[in-house]
């Protein structure tokens, strides 16, 4: 089947819901696309808690906000971008506030702001600590509003049509009835999420396993930075990783070892727990790995304390957080602390994009987590997510309106579709092998685990580049059961496990190849930030050998690098 | 060993199938059923996502409650878990249930600020004091799971029934201080399939895995309508 749109939005997060938004508003006889693989609101942009930083009022400034995030990047965001994403998020608040989100307040009834870890004040503005949730039902309520806006919900994306360096469309499994469908396209917008599933102890939802981002380098697109994976230092222990918000040690909460120390006054004297996430997040490693870690038969631990925060304050400003401890850990935050290690959380890296959302691929635009602009550099500043997806959400919505006003209907030929039915029917549900896909992603998180966690060096990383090649070999002999059309999740997760190792592969070379540490890359084998020669952004081109790579120079505009220091 | 009786549905037929999963503690009934799609049956269908109870993925019928499979820890019940798909919904494949009506009617109450001066080039602050938040916050919670859905009386007998988490939406907006779409929204909640279908069992109110307690909305809901049927009527 063939449907045909202006615009084809791949991806209902945050990022996705704001773009489809901008460009049914640019023009609303632009027929607009959203496509996803699960229900929009059941998109993993639900579990961000914490917050989203913007400068609001007179006693803050854009600079701050920049050189904070600049900072917290270790130097390695682009400057140009990260002043032009600054300027843009107030707005992006206010639109919100009176689309309905129920932002927390203040006594006079403004807009409440707390502090995240890296930021000089307190700017990050929340609805207690489900603000992703709240963000995301209220983009999609007001997508509601606008007729030009077409949902297909359940439809998992298999290909990126590209030609001519040109986007055509993309192909989609229907999953309801196990159709493959073409979207022919003028513009595609990619908001896809990022990979945090490459993983086994992860924050991140079970759809996160990198489509979009897969999909792109598949086509051609270079993929930015993917070395740099964010260990938000608080996963719940017994949970597998589920976030316990920075937004507690925001509200006041302390990190303690099994000897009832503050550890972080070692680590970073001055802000404590509130350090940015790469330098929390080895501190507690660092406490773990010399033995003065808790021990459980979920694995090492240390404690997150908030009882002195008090019960009010906890079930105003934290009452995810406590539901979560309670439900999952049989733990209530007012009584007792919380057992929590970094969980795999984020990628700065992604789909290389300019700071107008623009892939090197005309029509084709990615935001949100699965682009790279970059803003984040090595290390993204809590809260500076969310702003992300609805800046460059924003501005690839409007750009491709623009573009898709003055282009040619993009066309899929007749013998792409006839190839990609045989590709995802024939020669993957279809065929035998002796290998399952359940297994080889077991073993590709063990590898990720063990060799590209948060202290890394060369010889291990060698050992995790192989075992990956080796699981990209064993992944062409992987039988599907479930042989029916309908419905099969045993079909689309397998199809979700080829497109992680081929990104897999990437942030093993990317940083098997990276010989500094910097932000979240950290080499036991290279301690040291060496601006001399890797101030400068990976970028790795797909072959159908692996990845190439090559390098591109970091934009710097007012901030010379410095050591850094919190 | 915990054994989990599964209601499985192929398309054609419905059919009842065991496995055996180990359990320990800190298991929940999301993780039992990958367990058992990734070492017994890998056709087996279910919907899940954020495994933390806030992305509405994974309700379903557990032990003949609806419950989020993600946070409904195996060991609290028993040696054996009947897991099947949620009633009132057709079901698609196995614990797969069809939701577009679901989503449908939720649109049908216009659940979005409605504001004569929407201004999308150049939003101003809007003031909402935390007395004023606190109105309508808890109807905010709603993550759209269907558990209410799937044991209301009215719905089970009456399917274009709004449901009780469109009213909830209904009533979420009317009660927001910066929202001028009430007049319209209660016209919606008037309507046959409306408010004024809800049979008061209040078993929504039961099995919310938020608390959102959707039968205190249509209570709401019920008084704030009938009040405004009135003042239309003496023409206040």
């Amino acid at each position: 089947m063939k449907v045909y749109h202006d615009i084809v939005v791949v991806g209902s997060g945050l990022a996705g819901l704001r773009a489809a938004i901008a460009a049914a508003e640019k023009n609303r006889n632009l027929s607009v696309a959203i496509v996803s693989k699960t229900y929009l609101i059941r998109c993993h942009s639900v579990c961000a808690e914490g917050g989203i930083n913007t400068v609001l009022r007179e006693t803050d400034e854009f600079d701050t906000h920049a050189w904070d995030t600049v900072k917290g990047s270790d130097f390695l965001a682009d400057q140009d971008a990260v002043e032009f994403f600054v300027r843009e998020v107030p707005t992006e608040i206010l639109r919100l506030n009176s689309w309905g989100c129920p932002w927390s307040r203040d006594d006079s009834g403004k807009i409440a702001q707390r502090i995240l870890g890296g930021h000089s004040s307190g700017r990050t503005v929340f609805a207690a600590d489900r603000t992703g949730f709240h963000i995301t039902h209220t983009l999609y309520e007001r997508l509601l509003t606008y007729p030009n806006v077409d949902k297909y919900e359940e439809y998992f994306v298999t290909n990126l049509v590209v030609e001519d360096d040109t986007v055509k469309g993309i192909a989609a499994i229907e999953l309801k009835t196990g159709e493959l469908v073409f979207f022919e396209a003028k513009a595609v917008i990619l908001a896809t999420g990022g990979a945090g599933r490459l993983y086994g102890f992860t924050s991140c939802s079970h759809i996160v396993t990198g489509d979009g981002t897969a999909l792109a380098y598949r086509a051609g697109v270079p993929l930015k930075d993917m070395e740099f994976v964010q260990f938000h230092p608080t996963g719940l222990v017994p949970a597998g990783g589920v976030l316990i918000s920075e937004a507690c040690r925001g509200e006041g909460g302390y990190l303690l070892n099994k000897n009832g120390e503050r550890f972080m006054e070692k680590y970073a004297p001055e802000k404590m727990e509130l350090a940015p996430r790469d330098i929390v997040a080895r501190a507690i490693w660092t406490e773990i790995l010399e033995g003065r870690g808790f021990d459980s038969d979920y694995g090492p631990y240390v404690a997150l304390d908030l009882t002195h925060l008090g019960e009010d304050r906890i079930k105003e400003r934290l009452p995810l957080i406590r539901e979560a401890s309670i439900k999952f850990a049989g733990i209530d935050p007012v009584e007792e602390p919380i057992p929590v290690r970094p969980t795999v959380h984020y990628f700065m890296g992604g789909i290389h994009t300019n700071s107008r959302s623009e892939t090197p691929i005309k029509g084709l635009y990615a935001a949100g987590e699965c682009a790279c602009v970059s803003i984040h550099g090595a290390n993204r500043l809590g809260g500076n997510a969310l702003a992300e997806c609805l800046v460059f959400g924003r501005v690839a919505g409007e750009l491709a309106a623009e573009y898709a006003l003055n282009a040619k209907q993009g066309k899929i030929s007749a013998e792409f579709r006839q190839k990609e039915e045989k590709r995802i029917f024939d020669d993957l549900l279809g065929k035998s092998g002796d290998e399952s896909p359940y297994q080889i992603k077991k073993e590709l998180n063990e590898t990720m685990e063990n060799y590209f966690w948060i202290f890394r060096e060369g010889d291990g990383m060698l050992k995790g580049v192989k075992k990956i090649q080796e699981l990209k070999e064993r992944y062409k002999n992987v039988e599907i059961n479930d042989k029916s059309r309908d419905f099969n999740t045993d079909l689309t997760s397998a199809i979700e496990i080829g497109y992680m190792l081929d990104l897999a592969e990437v942030v093993a070379i990317g940083a098997l190849k990276r010989q500094e540490s910097r932000g979240a890359h950290y080499r036991l084998d290279y301690p040291k930030r060496d601006d001399e020669n890797w101030l400068k952004h990976t970028l790795a081109y797909y072959t159908p050998e692996g990845p190439k790579f090559d390098y591109k120079p970091v934009s710097i505009t007012k901030w010379e690098p410095v050591e850094r220091k919190y | 060993m915990v054994e989990f009786k599964i209601r499985r549905y192929d398309g054609e037929k419905s059919y009842w199938q065991s496995f055996e999963v180990p359990a320990k503690r800190g298991m929940t009934v999301l993780e039992a059923l990958y367990y058992i799609k990734e070492n017994y049956d890998s056709s087996l269908a279910f919907r899940a996502s954020c495994r933390m109870g806030i992305c509405g993925s994974c309700a379903m019928k557990i032990n003949d409650k609806p419950r989020l499979a993600c946070e409904t820890q195996v060991l609290t019940l028993g040696n054996t878990v009947k897991v099947e798909p949620l009633d009132n919904f057709k079901v698609i494949k196995d614990l797969i249930t069809e939701f577009d009506g679901f989503f449908e009617k939720l649109k049908a109450v216009k659940p979005h600020l409605i504001r004569k001066d929407d201004n999308y080039a150049e939003p101003k602050e809007l003031l909402q004091t935390p007395e004023e938040l606190n109105e309508y916050y808890v109807f905010t919670l709603c993550i759209k799971c269907g558990a209410c859905y799937s044991v209301c009386p009215a719905a089970a007998t009456l399917d274009e029934y709004l449901g009780p988490a469109a009213m909830t939406a209904a009533y979420r907006f009317c009660a927001d201080s910066r929202d001028e779409g009430q007049k319209e929204r209660y016209e919606i909640a008037s309507s046959p399939n409306g408010v004024w279908r809800c049979h008061l069992a209040m078993e929504c109110s039961e099995v919310c895995p938020k608390n959102v307690e959707p039968a205190k909305a249509v209570q709401l809901l019920r008084r704030k309508t009938a009040f405004s049927m009135l003042k239309s009527l003496l023409g206040w």
